[in-house]
This record gives structure tokens, sequence and C-alpha cells, in this order.
């Protein structure tokens, strides 16, 4: 059964038509979490967000605290939040952005004054033209309402804020691409080592990344207590969690959901949420957490939703994007699709992943519409081997970010699974499902 | 034994199984690689920071966690890594690799100017897939497109390395390429309407893995089997480049840099590179080019007869010249005079000097052209090498643009600025392509050098006379204290590079200012920005008034030199617009042109126009012909570059070896046999039978070339050359990487050149035993008037004479691929005067001296001083003559500086 008693810790405003206005914003409790922030000691802050043991959101789930700890010391440093969110069926920081942009402003400022950082951008999907209005001109308001610039809201503390636009690449939402792209450069993801954004970030300084949802949960955390977060969910995976839920279910939508508390059948079965699947039919796999992702199937819809929970059985809960596929999908198609999508968003820097991925696209295209070979299969997975050696989840990266590897997930995914339907795909020349 | 190497500085790894010290901070790679294990790579160069793209230099790499497949090109070797080349998982993935980038790629070796010298090809041969699983269709670009006139892209065969894109941001600060889209449709390309026109865009083609760049001028012009090669040294200017020049079936076609480290880390500038089509010659069929013609090649001697040039033999043609210096010889030896040398070898600036000085007696010769500096101050001051130069703390720029001049210097110096190893003072009159990376700038106008040298030495009035002047002082109290606090205490750290800021205002100006600088900072070094070829070479060899070889003055010849001349000049002869002067007014009765071009080169036109209408007898000695022939009375054609063996030594003194790879056409002699001839017939007894017999009798009678003999050049340890008056011992490049420059034959497997062969014994380079600034030149360092320049009137703008790589000289000139490249005359001006006259970029405009009135456009240019107008050197207006030259045409070097008064038409 579903556990939908805990708070919205993000999403507590979107209910109301004007959410993303400062009016709003102030009759419901906002920037009392800065305050609050602004009469602690940066270190007291930080010590609250440890011992919330907040999750990165953006994909990687590294805990934030951690990440801020390991922030080198230096006279310059930047905060950089990630909202590039461009992967297919993700779209939770879309709505955070586009109906409550003080909450995130609010919760970038805490970061900000926990870090000491006195520069912050935040990064965003160019083509979120209402989430970017709206942002900017919460930014505007929040000047004027003395929460951002000099010595904010009395305080003695100075932080200036950015608004900047991705020009439209899935790259730029790797954290050191993101900064190329910052700096003006074209996006190409960045060696690490050395260039931990930690260590050598923005213009060459040390910069924490975090993700959009990360820094929204901070003004809830900062009034509540750290204590208060982790006491919901299961440590590690504390608080709670937006979930986009997508493909074949009756209601799509950002579900918040405590963590671990819940499993994947509650959020794409119960009725208040994904309310099952419209045709009636039957969960032929499931994607845990965006396209990266390595497939579930319906012998693991009891998973619960905690970041350990999914690693255990093999994949990952990811960017929280939830794809499901009913027994009409064709899982050709569907690896064809995701992979068509890598080998267009590849950066291009790396061999593998640049040639890998258009490679492996054009012999899933062939299969699809009837032209494979039965050689295509073994083809494929040496081609997915030759990118991410071992095919090992996590996987052995040999490129310079993660997209390379991510590219073999859905096809070793299909493959292990629905071999039969590749080589039926061959033998009747063509798909049935089309 | 060999030593060991420090333990702080070196870390110790295991490589398959060896254990193998390695530099602290080195990549794996290099490690590797030293270390004798080559790992295949393609993005990584070893003079560019690596960027781990291609992924082939795949490898397990252990360091206490366990092996993961690392990139080792990117990965630091730290101390007890553990690293496997030749394991099965390594094969696997660099297999992968190799099988991806094979995936796209066209494959039309067959019509590919790469085919054979491909790397993709080679590492396919040896390791890859005999055949494809890639059955889908191939990326498709329209192939080539230019990337600008000497550089075209096929992008399907491109490979992503970002080779040449690095190359471009990195080395030569021109980010004019870059790759534009996603994924395996990533291609390189240029901005819109920006054409890739670098002056080092050979340098892209050299280091492409694979066929995507190609230069116009190699493209089907060879298959690499066919190619021969030998390494010689550029004398395009005076860096010095090393390089590797290839023929095949008797033409040459194309140059590739030698990574010489302490000159030019396998780079090349494109006038360097390309310039040998000049050498070729123009072969358009049966016609004969007429003797004005910069294109053709001179292949008989020739003596005007009844007022035309008739081909003669050599003897004929040499008992000409022998009986003119005969002549002069018993009745008056300052009668003769010289121009040239920079173009001659040092051998044949040897015997050319001791024909003039040591045989005829006249000491009137001169290697430069009035657009150089004092040889004797150039050579007493302490000199640096390039290397010190770029790793001096701090450079003083007191030079014309280095990218115009000295190109590759320029890419040695804004890499160490870049690299902020050194901070860079700009005296330099106008900005420069080095102005930008420069800590501080304190421009110089004409005649202000010796005044900013004060202010920089402390002297507090200079300053206030420079706050004088017309336009203000040109830079602020903080820009001078911050420039004086780079200089520190004496100077230590400190390199001058020295060279002529204009050609329009008298060399005392800068040659002032290096005396102030050197008496006040003594431990500065000076590093002579001389632009042409083998000019200091020339100097070494007294090819300038006052000095003899060995950097002596007249009055104490070396022991040696003086026991085999049969006389030493009693007085100091003429420089060469002195000589120009004394020709046209018919005291000078012969000159003879070494290789030199007053037309093109001298900055006063009006002087050697006078100097042409003389009745006096003209020698040209050249390879090339050219509108100065009309008026020679001999014509003794000479090889050229590529064409003859010795040795040059450049702006540092490096001595170094050229190779010939090619005859000289028809009966082109060496420079150095033309001049044994005519000192045979005057008597003489040299017994010089090949080049290394004059380069032996330097090394044993020229004081600071002892030990430097051909057998001394002929050992690989002296492969880079011997700097001149250096003790440190010369070093061994490393084995080639044959992924640095595909294409490159190691000179251990091709020769080392033009001395290769005939090694005698074990004879090595010892260090020279007298070197730069021996003492009788030192005088040259305190004296020297003190040139003031009349102050500048309200109407008038004051002429910076500057020079531009792309001019009208003969190599640009013959080769058509430079020679469509050639930039053309324009006044630039401050947008400020600009705007005061009334005038806008694109008019035209009148420009009048007290020489001339010519009409020339106008350009706005803020890097231009207010006060000032700069006009290039030997160029001219578009579609005009050749033999026009706005600058020359305005300035009469008999004056201090030249003002011009610039009005709308
Ligand atoms: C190809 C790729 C795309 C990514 N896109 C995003 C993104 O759109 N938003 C995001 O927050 N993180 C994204 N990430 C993860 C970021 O690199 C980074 O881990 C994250 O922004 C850190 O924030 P967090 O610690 O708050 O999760 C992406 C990573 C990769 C490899
Ligand atoms: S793995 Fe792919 S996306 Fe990532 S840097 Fe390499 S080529 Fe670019
Ligand atoms: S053109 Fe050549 S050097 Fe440039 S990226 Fe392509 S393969 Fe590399
Ligand atoms: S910089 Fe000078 S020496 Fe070097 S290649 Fe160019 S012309 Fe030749
Ligand atoms: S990644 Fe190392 S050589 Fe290209």
């Amino acid at each position: 059964m579903s556990q939908l008693t805990a708070p919205k810790i993000v999403t507590s405003r979107i209910g109301f038509d004007d959410s993303f206005t400062l009016d709003r914003f102030l009759a419901t409790g906002g920037y009392e979490g800065l305050r609050k922030a602004l009469t602690m000691s940066p270190s007291e802050v930080c010590a609250q967000v440890d011992a919330a043991s907040l999750l990165g959101r953006g994909g990687a789930g590294f805990p934030a605290g951690r990440k801020w700890s390991m922030l080198r010391k230096n006279d310059v440093s930047y905060l950089v939040i990630n909202g590039d969110e461009s992967e297919p069926a993700t779209f939770k920081d879309h709505l955070l952005i586009e109906r409550d942009p003080h909450q995130l402003i609010e919760g970038v400022l805490i970061a900000a004054y926990a870090l000491q950082v006195n520069q912050a951008f935040i990064f965003i999907r160019g083509e979120f033209a209402l989430g970017l209005e709206r942002l900017q001109s919460a930014l505007n308001d929040a000047y004027a309402y003395g929460a951002v610039g000099t010595k904010i809201l009395n305080s003695s503390f100075s932080i200036d804020l950015v608004v900047h636009p991705g020009a439209g690449a899935y790259i730029c939402g790797e954290e050191t691409s993101l900064l190329e792209s910052l700096e003006g450069k074209r996006g190409f993801p960045r060696i690490k080592p050395p260039f931990f954004p930690a260590a050598i970030g923005l213009y060459g300084e040390p910069t924490v990344v975090n993700n959009v949802e990360t820094m929204s949960n901070l003004p809830w955390i900062i009034s509540n207590g750290g204590d208060a977060f982790a006491a919901l969910g299961e440590t590690p995976s504390t608080g709670t969690r937006l979930f986009a839920l997508a493909g074949h279910v009756r209601n799509p939508g950002v579900y918040e959901l405590e963590m671990v508390k819940n499993t994947f059948r509650d959020l794409i079965f119960d009725p208040a949420l994904g309310g099952g699947i419209p045709s009636g039919g039957r969960v032929k796999a499931f994607i845990p957490g965006g396209v990266s992702a390595p497939w579930f199937y319906e012998e693991d819809l009891d998973t619960p939703l905690g970041q350990g929970q999914v690693a255990d059985k093999g994949s990952m809960l990811g960017s929280g994007s939830v794809v499901v596929m009913d027994d009409s999908t064709c899982m050709v198609r569907a690896a064809w699709r995701i992979t068509r999508f890598f080998s267009r968003e590849s950066c291009g820097q790396c061999t593998p992943c640049r040639e890998g991925s258009g490679w492996l696209e054009r012999i899933l295209y062939r299969l699809e519409h009837g032209e494979g070979r039965v050689e295509d299969l073994d083809l494929l997975l040496d081609l997915c081997d030759n990118i991410a050696p071992g095919l090992s989840w996590p996987p052995q990266q040999t490129t310079i970010c993660v997209l390379g590897p991510s590219i073999p997930s859905s096809i070793h995914s299909a493959i292990s699974h629905f071999r039969d339907e590749f080589l039926a795909h061959v033998k009747e020349g063509g798909c049935s499902y089309a | 034994m060999p030593e060991q190497p420090e333990s702080s500085t070196t870390v110790s790894i295991t490589i398959d199984g060896r254990e193998v010290v390695a530099k602290k901070g080195e990549m794996v790679i290099a490690a590797a690689e030293n270390a004798g294990t080559y790992i295949p790579r393609f993005c990584y160069h070893p003079r560019m920071k690596p960027v781990g793209v291609c992924r082939m230099c795949l490898v397990e790499v252990d360091s206490g966690r366990g092996p993961t497949l690392q990139p080792a090109c990117f990965i630091e070797a730290t101390d007890q890594m553990t690293v496997v080349t030749d394991s099965e998982k390594v094969k696997k993935a660099q297999d992968g690799v190799l099988e991806f980038l094979l995936a796209n790629h066209p494959l039309d070796c067959p019509v590919c100017d790469k085919g054979g010298e491909c790397p993709l090809q080679d590492q396919t041969l040896a390791h890859g897939p005999g055949e494809t699983r890639f059955i889908e269709e191939k990326r498709h670009f329209e192939k080539p497109i230019a990337l600008s006139e000497l550089v075209l892209l096929d992008r399907e065969r491109c490979i992503q390395c970002s080779r040449c894109t690095r190359f471009a941001e990195e080395v030569a600060g021109e980010a004019l390429i870059d790759f534009l889209g996603r994924g395996d449709q990533v291609e390189v390309a240029m901005f819109p309407d920006e054409p890739f026109s670098s002056y080092f865009s050979g340098n892209t083609v050299q280091i492409c893995p694979v066929g995507a760049l190609t230069a116009t001028p190699y493209r089907f012009a060879a298959r690499p089997w066919d190619l021969e090669q030998v390494e010689t040294t550029c004398t395009g200017c005076a860096v010095g480049c090393r390089v590797a020049v290839q023929s095949s079936s008797g033409r040459l076609t194309r140059l590739l840099g030698v990574d010489a480290d302490p000159v030019n880390h396998s780079w090349m500038c494109d006038k360097g590179r390309f310039g040998f089509e000049a050498v070729n010659g123009v072969d358009d069929g049966n016609e004969e080019l007429a003797l004005t013609d910069p294109t053709r090649r001179l292949t008989e001697p020739m003596v005007r007869k009844n007022g035309t040039l008739v081909p003669v033999s050599w003897s004929e043609a040499l008992s000409a010249v022998a009986s003119q210096l005969k002549d002069a010889k018993e009745k008056d030896p300052q009668s003769v005079g010289a121009i040239g040398g920079a173009q001659l070898t040092n051998e044949g600036a040897f015997t050319w000097t001791s024909l003039i000085k040591g045989i005829v007696g006249s000491d009137s010769v001169d290697a430069q052209l009035g657009d150089g500096l004092d040889a004797q101050l150039v050579l007493a001051l302490p000199r640096a090498t390039i290397d010190e130069a770029a790793n001096a703390c701090t450079v003083i720029l007191l030079s014309g643009d280095l990218r115009e001049e000295l190109p590759v210097l320029f890419l040695r110096l804004r890499h160490s600025a870049v690299e902020a190893k050194n901070s860079l003072i700009d005296l330099g009159p106008r900005t420069s392509a080095l102005s930008a990376v420069a800590k501080v700038r304190l421009p110089a106008r004409p005649g202000e050098a010796p005044l900013v040298a004060r202010a920089l030495a402390g002297d507090v009035a200079a300053v206030t006379q420079l706050k004088g002047h017309r336009e203000g002082h040109t830079f602020g109290d903080e820009d001078l204290a911050s420039a004086q606090h780079l200089l520190g205490e004496d100077g230590s750290g400190v390199v001058v590079v020295i060279g002529r800021t204009s050609v329009a205002e008298d060399a005392a100006f800068v040659e002032s200012a290096a005396r102030i600088l050197h008496q006040r900072y003594p431990n500065a070094k000076f590093l002579p920005a001389l632009r042409r070829g083998n000019v200091m070479g020339a100097l070494e060899m007294g090819m300038a008034p006052g000095i003899l070889p060995g950097e002596t003055s007249l009055a104490q010849p070396g022991a040696a030199l003086r026991s085999w001349w049969p006389l030493v000049p009693g007085i100091q002869g003429k420089t060469a617009l002195e000589q120009l002067a004394a020709f046209g007014d018919g005291s000078q009765e012969v000159l003879l042109l070494l290789g030199a071009d007053p037309l093109a080169d001298v900055a006063d036109g009006a002087l050697v126009e006078r100097a042409l209408r003389s009745s006096g007898s003209l020698v040209c000695v050249s390879g090339h012909g050219g509108a100065i022939l009309e008026r020679a009375d001999v014509v003794l054609p000479a090889a050229v570059v590529h064409e003859r063996a010795g040795t040059t030594t450049n702006i540092e003194g490096r001595v170094s070896r050229l190779g010939q790879k090619m005859v000289a056409p028809g009966l082109a002699w060496s420079d150095w046999m033309i001049a044994a001839e005519l000192a045979a017939a005057l008597g003489a007894q040299w017994e010089f039978t090949a080049v290394g017999d004059v380069t032996d009798q330097i090394a044993a009678v020229v004081q600071g070339f002892s030990g430097i003999s051909s057998n001394a050049l002929a050992q690989p340890a002296t492969r880079d050359g011997v700097v001149l008056g250096s003790t440190a011992a010369p070093t061994t490049a490393g084995l080639l990487d044959p992924m640095a420059t595909p294409g490159m034959v190691s000179a251990e497997e091709f020769g080392l050149g033009s001395y290769a062969g005939i090694v005698r014994g074990e004879e090595q380079a010892q260090a020279p035993t007298s070197g730069a600034g021996a003492p009788s030149l030192t005088t040259s360092l305190s004296s020297g008037e003190n040139v003031i320049s009349p102050a500048l009137d309200n109407y008038s703008l004051r002429i910076v004479g500057t020079h531009t790589l792309y001019d009208n000289g003969a190599n640009i000139v013959g080769s058509p691929s430079l020679s469509a490249l050639r930039k053309v005359a324009v006044a630039m001006v401050n947008p400020y005067d600009l705007d005061r006259l009334g005038l806008a970029t694109g008019d035209k405009a009148k420009l009048r001296s007290g020489r001339a009135t010519i009409i020339l456009p106008v350009e706005a240019d803020a890097g231009v001083l207010r006060g000032t107008v700069v006009l290039n050197a030997n160029v001219t207006v578009h579609g005009a003559e050749r033999r026009e030259n706005p600058l020359a045409s305005l300035v009469d070097s008999s004056l201090p500086v030249n003002d011009v008064v610039l009005e709308s038409l």
C-alpha cells in the first residue's frame, strides 16, 4: 500500500494558480528558511544538510553535504545550479522552475550562504521558455525584496545570482560540460580527474554543482531541521523525491513521494498516482530512473523507491524518471529510440561514444525496419562492450563522461530480456507492433 | 653508468612488468615511450596539452585500487603505479576504438594524399580487423572544402582528434576553427565569413593524423613512398626552424617541421613551409619568363652587351667581374662594395667576405639593407638564446611585430607568456600579436625609444619629456612602475628582444635604447630580432663595415684569420645605404648585390633609384629574376635554399646544417663556389673542393667557430646545431614519434643531411673558445651618438614602417600559393586621428612627405598610436606594379624620423 502521509516538501505550493509569485511565496512561509539560515553560522547550516542526508537529485545521488565539504578552500568559489533537464521523460525540475521559482532561489541562497559563495548561477534548459520567464522575474523580485544582492535580508552576507539559459544540448546537463558552456565554450565534458568541479570548476575555481530539486529541498530542511527530513524515508534515501512518471499509465505526471516507503507498483498503479495501465495490459518493462538506467520488468515492480534498493537490483533511480512500457510496446523500437537520442546528443569527443552511438542506432534502425540479420544481435552486444567493457552495472567508464557508458543500458536490457523479439524482427522482416 | 635521476623529481612505475623511472608529472604515454613502450595514439601530440578524446591509448592502470582502463595520455605517472599495455583487455579496448574510428571512415586511401604515411592506415594494418563489421551507410560530407587559400578539409576523413583545433587555439592563439555538430556528425568548421587565415595553418596539416587536412601545394603532388627527404634549416627568416624537406621526381614537394627542442618545437610558419614553390620555379610550358619576373629561376651567367643581357659561359662572366675587382684592388679598393649576405650560407658569407675584405681590401660589405641594427652593437650585446627568452622571467619587446617578422619566435614567446612563465613588456610603436598577452605596454613612438628606455632605467626627466610630446605620454605611471618592478635590480632573468621597431626612423633610436637598457640592467641579455635568413651568420662572418669574421674589429683580426687573409682593410667601409649613395654619385664603381634586392628591401626608394641611374658596374648574384636585373651588368646565377649544403646561423647564434635536396637548375652554382672562383682569378690559393672544406676553414680561422667543423656537425648530438659561445652540451633528440609528424622519416633512416656519409673521426663539437661579445667590439656598447627626434608639428603624422610576412619578397612572389595572399598597401591610422581628418576606413587619402605625394586607402586601427601612421614595407597598392613601393617612396633615410601630412582627396 502506498504511504502518502509524508509532507509535501518541494511541491507544497504548486496547487495555487499564482504559486510562482512573490506574494504567494511570502504568504506561504517563503524566505523563512533563508532568514533562519542567516541567523545560523554557515557550518551550522551545513550540519543540518548533513543531518538531513540529502542525496543529490540530478542523477548520481551523491550526498549534498559531502559534496559541499569537498569544496576546495579558495578565495573565489562558485555555486552552479543544474536546471538543464534534457533527458527524455525527465520533467520534474521543469515543474519546480515554472511553478515555484522562489523556492529554488531560496534554496540556492541558503546553499550559497552555507558555502560562503558570493556568486551563483542557475543554468536552465534553453527550451524552458515559461520557466525562464518566471525564474527571471522571480529573481528580479527577489533582488527588489532584498533577498538577493548586497547584504541580503539585512545580514552581512552578499550574493549575486545569474540565470543562464542553455542552448539546447543534453550534454550540457553533465556538470563539467555545463561549466564549459557557462564559460561560453562548446559543451564538451572535462576529464575527471583532474577537473572535478570542487577542485577545478567554473573559470578554474572550486565550484559546487547541484540540481534544481536538490536546492529546492533546502528551505524545508532549514525550517524544519535536518533530522525531520532524515526521519522520512530510510537512510540513506531520506526525505521525499519527485518522480516523473511517463509512458503507458493513466495519470502521467510528477509525484512527490516519500522515499523507500513506496514501491514502483505503488507509483504506477495507485489510483491517486499513476492509476495503472490504460489498456489494462501488463507491464512489459519499465525504466526506473531515466533512459541511462538498465530496465526493470514486471517482477521488479515491488522494489521500493530507494537509491540502494534499486541499485541492488542492477539499475538506478537516476533522474527520477519512470517510463512504463506495456505489452503493446516493441522493445526493438524502444531501444532504437533511446539509442537515437544518445547518438544525436553525444558531444562527439570520445571515439567510442561518438561512433558507437551512431553505429548502434543504425543497426537498431535496420532491425526495426526489417533489414536485420541474426548476427546483428551479437554485434550490438559486442559494440556495447567496446563502449562499456564488461557490460556491468554500474558500467565501466572508458570515456570522458558517463553518457557513453549509458548507451548500452537499454540495448543490453532489451536484448537480454527480449532476444526472441529481436529474432522475430529478423525473421519477419520487420516490426509486428507497428 | 647512466646517472640516476634525483628521486624527488622522479617516480617509479611498472610497465608491463618492467620497473621504470618516470618524471614526476609526466603522462603515462610519455613515460612509457621513454621506456621504450609505444602506446598507440591519435589525439595526443607531444607539443600540445593532452585532451584524451580519441581513447586509442587506453591501457590498464592500477594506482592501488585495482586495474582500470585509463587513457595513457591523460593520466600522470605516480609512484608505484602499475601499467599494463599488452593485456587482452587492453587489446580489445584499443581494437574497439580503431574499429569505431574506421566505421565512418571513407577508406578512400587510393586517392588520399595520406595513403602510405597515414597513422590510421598503419595502425589498422598492424592491429585492425581484417574485415569491416560496418555495413551501414557512411557519413557523407561535401569533399573537400577550403578552410583557407592554403588548407583544404575533407570532413569524411576527419577522426575528430582535435589536433588542428587545439593547435589553432593553443599554439597559434587564433581559434579560427572549431567543432560543429554533435555525435558522429561532428565536423571541423570555421566561423561564417572568417577563413582560417593564419600564418601557421600548415602546421594543422602536418599534425593531422589522417588525410582530412591537406595543403594546396602538396595535394596529389606525390606518393609518400616516392618521397626523398633531407633535414635542413629553414632560412625563410632568421629563426632557423629545423625542417625536413622532401622531394619527388626531381621537384620539391613538402616541408615538415622537425621537433628541435631549442628552436621550433616541430612548428613552422606558412611562409617557410610553402615558400619552396619559389625554388621549383613556375613551369608553364615553353614560354620563357622575363628576367624581371621574380618567379623565373636564373640558370645561366649573363653579361650585358650592347645594352642587353646575354647568356655567356661562367668563365666569361667571372673574368668580367674578376678584372673589375683586380682593377679596384690595385687602384682603389674602396671603389668596390657588396650589399647582401643574409641569403648566403655561412660558407658563402665567409668566402665572399674573404674575397672582398681579405683579397680586394674593401671593407664595404653590408649584409643588412638599412633596415637592421648596428652589427657591432648586435654582436657585442650579451646574447640570449630562444630558450632563454622563452624561459625568462621578463621579456622586453623592442622590435617589430614578431608574428610578421620571426613567426616561430612569436609562437615560442606567446606560448611562454600564455603558460604564465614570463611577463612581456611591450615597447613596440603599435600593438602586435603579442601585445594582447603582454603584462605591460609602454609604446614608444618613432624616435621615443631612448626616452622610454631611460624612463625604464629610472630617469624621471625622460618621463617628463615624454609627457611633453604632442599627444602626451603613451603610458601611465603605474605601467612604468610595474614594468620597472618586472625588471628587478640588475636585469637578471630579463631578455630584451631587439629589432627594428620601424624602418622609417633612424636605427640609432633603438640602438641607443639598447645601450641604455644594457647599462642600467647589466645582467639582461639580448635576443636580436633581425629578420633575414642568415643575417646573423653573415654578421658573424664579418659582413658589415668595421668588423671581421669572428666578431672582431678591423684593428684586431684573429691571428689565424690574419695569417690566412693576404690583407685586412685599413679603413672602415660603407654601410648599404652609404654604398647606394656612393654608387649613385659615382664614387663607388662596382656594386655587388649578393642575393639582395634594394628595390624591394631598402626603405628609401629615391636613394635606390638614384643609385640605379649611375654608370657604375652592377653585379647581381641571385637565384631569381627581378626588376633589378634591368640594370644589372653581370648576372651570376646562384643555387638557392634546398639546393645547397653548408651551414647557417640563426638569431641566437645557433650554427646548424643546411641539407641539399635538389640540384640547382642549369648552370647555377653554390654561393661559396662563385666567390672561390673569383678569389682564384685574383690569385688566391684556396683549396676548397666541397662545402665541408669551407666549413672546416671557418672552424680553423674564425674565432668562436673552433670545433664547429663539418665533421662535428654531422654527429647526431649536434643535429639541432651548436650555439656560438654556449658551453651547454648539445642534446640528442629522442626517437621519432611517427604520430607527431606523420610522413616524417627519421634522420637515422634517411641520413642527417649534408655532411652525413663523410664522417671522418670521432671528433665532437667542442664548446667554442670565444663567443658572443668578443672584447674588441664592446666599445660599441657605450659609444653611439644620442639621436634627437624633432617635435611633430600639428598637421603631420609620424611614419612607423613595419613588415608583413606576406610582402613582395622573392620567396612569396615566387610561390604561387603564397603570392595570392600578399598584403596590399594601406595607411593604418588611429581612429581618433582619422576622425579628426574627416576620413573613414576605405577612403583614399593623400600622403605627402618631403619626398613624394602618394594616394593610399586608409584604415582605422586602434592599435596605432595617435600621431602616427603605420605603413608596411615592400607592399603595393592593389593591382599596382610590384616596383611601386609606397613606404619607400615617402621615406628619406637621411632623416631621423619621417613625417607625412595626411589629407582627404
Ligand atoms: C549526460 C548527462 C546529463 C546530465 N543531465 C543532468 C541534468 O539535466 N540535470 C542535473 O541536475 N544533472 C544532470 N546530470 C548529472 C550532473 O552531472 C550532476 O551530477 C548533477 O547536476 C549534480 O547535482 P546533484 O548532486 O544535486 O544531483 C547529467 C549527467 C550526465 C552524465
Ligand atoms: S562519453 Fe560521449 S558525451 Fe561524454 S564526453 Fe565522451 S563523447 Fe562526449
Ligand atoms: S581535421 Fe585532422 S587534425 Fe583536425 S580533428 Fe580532424 S583528424 Fe584531427
Ligand atoms: S619562422 Fe622563419 S625559419 Fe621558421 S619556418 Fe618560418 S620562415 Fe622558416
Ligand atoms: S585519448 Fe590518449 S591519445 Fe587520444
